[in-house]
């Protein structure tokens, strides 16, 4: 990718402006997260995808982790043979990334024969290979919960002295500590271990039908692949069947629009045995299934249903209003199923020869047998596992709060991991010495003074890449990593010559709608919906879900063909325009919208 | 020697009748049959043009010509051109286009009916058709009269310069010459257009291309606007490409009752589909029978009628066989050139190990 800048060049990355106000934002982050004179010679785009937001200093750990395991992956483990990982910097709080290719062919050669040994042993144990994932994954997830954020009393308890376990629990700190930020990374490498050669299947068959039939939408492909019984729909499943519950129970009335959680539950509590039946099936729902974050799992304030009851409980008066009103809630599988295997079918006929069919059935079938992972373990990983994550680490931000080391517990993640190491040894020295932690004198202004600069960095609008436009992207392997092809390079380079009446992403559900827009930043917000608006949003991940069956199209400035808004929209049989880096900055609330999700425009018609 | 009718209605044509009804007429006659919905017409047949022309002998003129003569040649078109636009018609052949069209216009209810009267090459040679065939269509007549002079311009076509060179150079004899003459009920459009049964662009089969603009179809088949374009999956419905093009010109009846007149587009329309979603999508669901009745890939006109009830509104014009992608695929086994492979997942080896598919 080295190259000298030329005309077709993005701002190189030396040539950035300073953003007032955010002087010394570099110190959030490692030095190895920042870019180097050298770096002007090559080519990265913003992964706004997965870090649409200014990167608080904790939340550095999501890139920096995930990038260890997703290029060990690669590069290391499969030896994939045109590309090794990817390398991240951040600038101004925002993470923009590269990828290494391989470009030499003996070297292409050598790694492709191990490639073949490698991803051979796993495609062709698949299935036993992932039902052991399954395992592994739920044994992480049993591990992160099992770390606890020890106590420190007066005194040390009773039975760590009569059990001789012969160290103090100031110990812990550090150790359990640890333990959350190991086993975050244990699980990235878990989560990349089956996804790049997830993608590599789908790939395939999408190059194939592509060629085999140039003019296929890729969310046609998409629908021919695409599992049925989801994971990822399971916590809105749960939720539709609380709905029916409550209207099982009697308790309807209980559920009004705009209502507190806190009010409704208390609600239930005094509706006697009917109520509490309900905030049983509750409790029952919640673990696991309330464990969806509202965004990615790449920020520790996108909270999750568990941590926040707003968005379930924002979404279940409609739910029991269409139950009270009789209608099925249920998501039609079989139809859906059926649906599925038609395109297929269709599509199949259409090949020109038996020899085409053959390849048709072992591409469609490969991916299919990948596929329930791809769909089911963002629920395992981003979800299940980041949500208790972020809980442990909330819990040590508890007690630096209470030892008097942070002003407030979430004031923890205005530090690098280091650096609550650091505040944690001040602790475990403060307690083992009688003495008092000095770390408020010297965090606080910290956590204050980084506060203004995710402040200041948030006004930033970063560019969509830095560096010179690469000839070409052609190779799969490369796009499929990156997420990026030619195509959205040169969208980028021409979006300036774009009105600023449209918006452009990516066309992740066909169809074209026109209706108003409502503009929601927070999923919190999503009991604003009106039916037959146009919901419009920075990103939307499982929670979101229950807003679906109220919209008439979705836009979104995060995400791809294959996000969830994109898979859902497509179920909803409803247009939606995903990844425009900027609908929500740039359509409001009751604008006149059209959403082209054929094209992947949106037009503001004003 | 058989004497075959002189006229015949769409409903006695199907495609087998092309010698007599020509491949417009057989073609038309034949959707009427699957059930697609045609405007109703007749066919002059074959017969009456040899009963008519043949009579007056061009034939023996154009053999006498020398294809390198340019102004022989150009001088003796003129004249056979007049003759068989002017020379007295059998009275045979007045009676039966007269009666056919009475009895057309009493069906649809309006005596002075308007029609579009178009020729029918029964060539299989497309070459021919074109310098015979496209040019002569004309719009919006009324009365039988007219028609019969209309069906009398079809076959005087047969005798331009284009035509005739063309027959002289490639050795066609005369005697092999026929054509018949569509009379067909006039549809008023408010938009209409052509679609392919597989894109004309990559010869994609699971696609309908469909290129759409307001007023008659003459000025889509004419170039005389940049249409809409829409390319639709046949499998799932779903648009996949869709251009709106700012469409500035269109056609419309003359309203002085006859003939067509061109003009500008309103400018409220210009930038606005001409096509509904819904249309699109039953214009596909059409597309997909009669490319499934004929068993190969369609070339199809069509258009959205004005006054046609709802559900009702979209009438086909022609179809005809697709036939630059068709030599293509009797050329090759397959466009991608896959195998299956000895296990499903080779396929992502030969895809990430570097080598393009196309390379190797």
């Amino acid at each position: 990718m080295s190259q000298v800048p030329g005309e077709r060049s993005f701002p190189l990355p030396s040539q950035l402006a300073p953003v007032p106000g955010a002087e010394g934002w570099e110190e959030m982050y490692p030095y190895f997260s920042r870019f180097q004179p050298e770096d002007d010679q090559r080519f990265w785009f913003y992964n706004s995808m997965h870090f649409p937001e200014v990167v608080p200093a904790f939340d550095g750990l999501t890139s920096e982790i995930p990038y260890t395991a997703i290029g060990a992956n690669t590069a290391r483990l499969f030896s994939f043979p045109t590309t090794l990982g990817i390398e991240y910097r951040i600038v101004h709080g925002r993470v923009y990334i590269t990828a290494n290719p391989v470009t030499d062919p003996a070297q292409v050669e050598q790694r492709l024969a191990h490639f073949q040994e490698r991803a051979g042993h796993y495609y062709a144990n698949w299935d036993r290979l992932y039902g052991e994932w399954q395992q592994r994954i739920e044994a992480l997830i049993a591990d992160i919960e099992s770390v606890e954020v020890p106590r420190l009393g007066e005194l040390d308890d009773l039975e760590v002295v009569t059990g001789a376990r012969g160290y103090a629990s100031n110990h812990l700190l550090r150790e359990e500590f640890h333990r959350c930020i190991d086993l975050y990374s244990k699980m990235w490498h878990h989560h990349t271990e089956f996804l790049m050669l997830g993608y590599g299947a789908y790939v395939v068959f999408f190059e194939f039908c592509k060629r085999a039939f140039p003019e296929i939408g890729d969310q046609t492909v998409a629908r021919m692949v695409a599992g049925i019984d989801v994971t990822m729909y399971r916590p809105d499943d749960e939720l539709k069947k609380l709905a029916a519950l409550a209207v099982e129970l009697d308790l309807a009335d209980l559920f009004v629009e705009g209502s507190d959680p806190g009010k409704v539950l208390s609600g239930l509590a005094g509706r006697g045995d009917a109520g509490h039946r309900w905030l049983a099936a509750l409790e029952a729902a919640k673990d696991p299934w309330f464990n969806v974050s509202v965004g990615d799992g790449f920020y520790h304030h996108h909270l999750s249903w568990a941590d926040d009851l707003t968005v379930p409980f924002a979404a279940l008066p409609r739910y029991v209003e269409q139950v009270a009103a009789g209608r099925s809630l249920t998501r039609p599988t079989e139809r859906l199923a059926e649906e599925r295997e038609r395109i297929a079918v269709e599509y199949r006929a259409l090949l020109g020869s038996e020899d085409e069919r053959g390849a048709f059935d072992q591409m469609l079938g490969l991916c299919r047998q990948v596929f329930p992972y791809i769909e089911s373990h963002k629920f395992y990983c981003e979800h299940w596992f980041t949500t208790r994550f972020f809980q442990k680490v909330r819990g040590f931000g508890r007690l630096l709060a209470e030892r008097g080391v942070l002003a407030d517990a979430d004031d923890v993640f205005h530090l690098r991991h280091v650096e609550v190491e650091d505040a944690l040894a001040d602790v475990q020295l403060a307690w083992a010495s009688g003495g008092q932690e000095l770390g408020a004198r010297h965090w606080q202004p910290i956590v204050a003074r980084r506060k203004q600069v995710l402040e200041a960095l948030a006004g930033w609008s970063p560019p969509p890449a830095l560096g010179p436009a690469p000839e070409s992207l052609n190779d799969p392997a490369v796009q499929m990593l990156w997420g990026v092809t030619d195509e959205t390079i040169e969208t980028w380079l021409g979006a300036q010559e774009l009105d600023e009446d449209t918006v452009r992403g990516y066309a992740a559900s066909p169809g074209v709608v026109e209706g108003t827009a409502r503009v929601l930043m927070n999923v919190n917000d999503i009991g604003q919906i009106r039916e037959g608006e146009v919901l419009v949003c920075p990103v939307t991940a499982p929670s979101w879900g229950p807003v679906f069956g109220t919209i008439a199209a979705a836009v979104s400035d995060i995400g791809g063909t294959m996000s969830h808004a994109a898979i859902v929209a497509r179920e909803y049989g409803m247009p939606a325009v995903v990844g425009t880096g900027q609908a929500t900055a740039r359509i409001r609330t009751g604008d006149r919208v059209r959403v082209d999700g054929d094209r992947g425009i949106v037009t503001v018609l004003r | 020697m058989t004497t075959a009718p002189l006229v015949l209605r769409f409903a006695d044509v199907g495609r087998d009748d092309v010698a007599v009804a020509g491949g417009k007429g057989a073609s038309l006659g034949e959707l009427k049959r699957a059930g697609i919905r045609v405007p109703d017409g007749l066919v002059v047949t074959t017969e009456a043009f040899r009963t008519a022309v043949a009579a007056l002998d061009p034939g023996q003129r154009v053999t006498a010509l020398d294809p390198a003569d340019g102004d022989a040649v150009a001088a003796a078109c003129a004249g056979l051109r007049a003759t068989v636009e002017a020379a007295p018609l059998p009275p045979g052949v007045v009676e039966a286009v007269t009666a056919g069209y009475a009895r057309l216009a009493g069906e649809c209810g309006q005596a002075d009916l308007p029609v579009a009267v178009r020729s029918s090459a029964t060539s299989e040679d497309s070459a021919e058709a074109s310098f015979a065939g496209l040019q002569d269509t004309y719009l919006w007549v009324r009365g039988a009269d007219s028609v019969l002079e209309h069906v009398r311009r079809c076959w005087a076509s047969l005798y331009s310069v284009e035509s005739v060179s063309y027959r002289l150079r490639r050795g066609i004899p005369e005697t092999d010459l026929a054509m018949a003459v569509v009379v067909q009920e006039m549809v008023g459009a408010r938009s209409s257009g052509v679609m392919f049964t597989r894109s004309p662009l990559t010869g994609d089969r699971s696609v309908v291309a469909i290129d759409a603009s307001w007023g008659l179809g003459s000025a889509v088949v004419s170039g005389d606007v940049t249409p809409d374009t829409f390319v639709v999956s046949k499998v799932t419905g779903e648009i996949s490409r869709r251009t709106v093009a700012t469409k500035l010109r269109w056609h419309q009846p003359d309203p002085r009752g006859s003939g067509v007149v061109e003009s500008d587009v309103p400018a409220n329309l210009r930038d606005v589909p001409s096509v509904s979603d819904e249309e699109i999508a039953e214009l596909v669901a059409i597309a997909r029978r009669v490319e499934a009745h004929y068993g190969c890939p369609q070339d199809i006109e069509w258009a959205v009628s004005r006054t046609a009830p709802p559900g009702e509104t979209i009438l086909l014009l022609q179809s005809r066989p697709e036939t630059v992608w068709a030599e293509q695929d009797a050329a090759a086994a397959g466009r991608t050139g896959a195998a299956p492979a000895a296990r499903a997942y080779d396929h992502v080896f030969d895809l990430l190990g570097g080598k393009r598919p196309s390379e190797g």
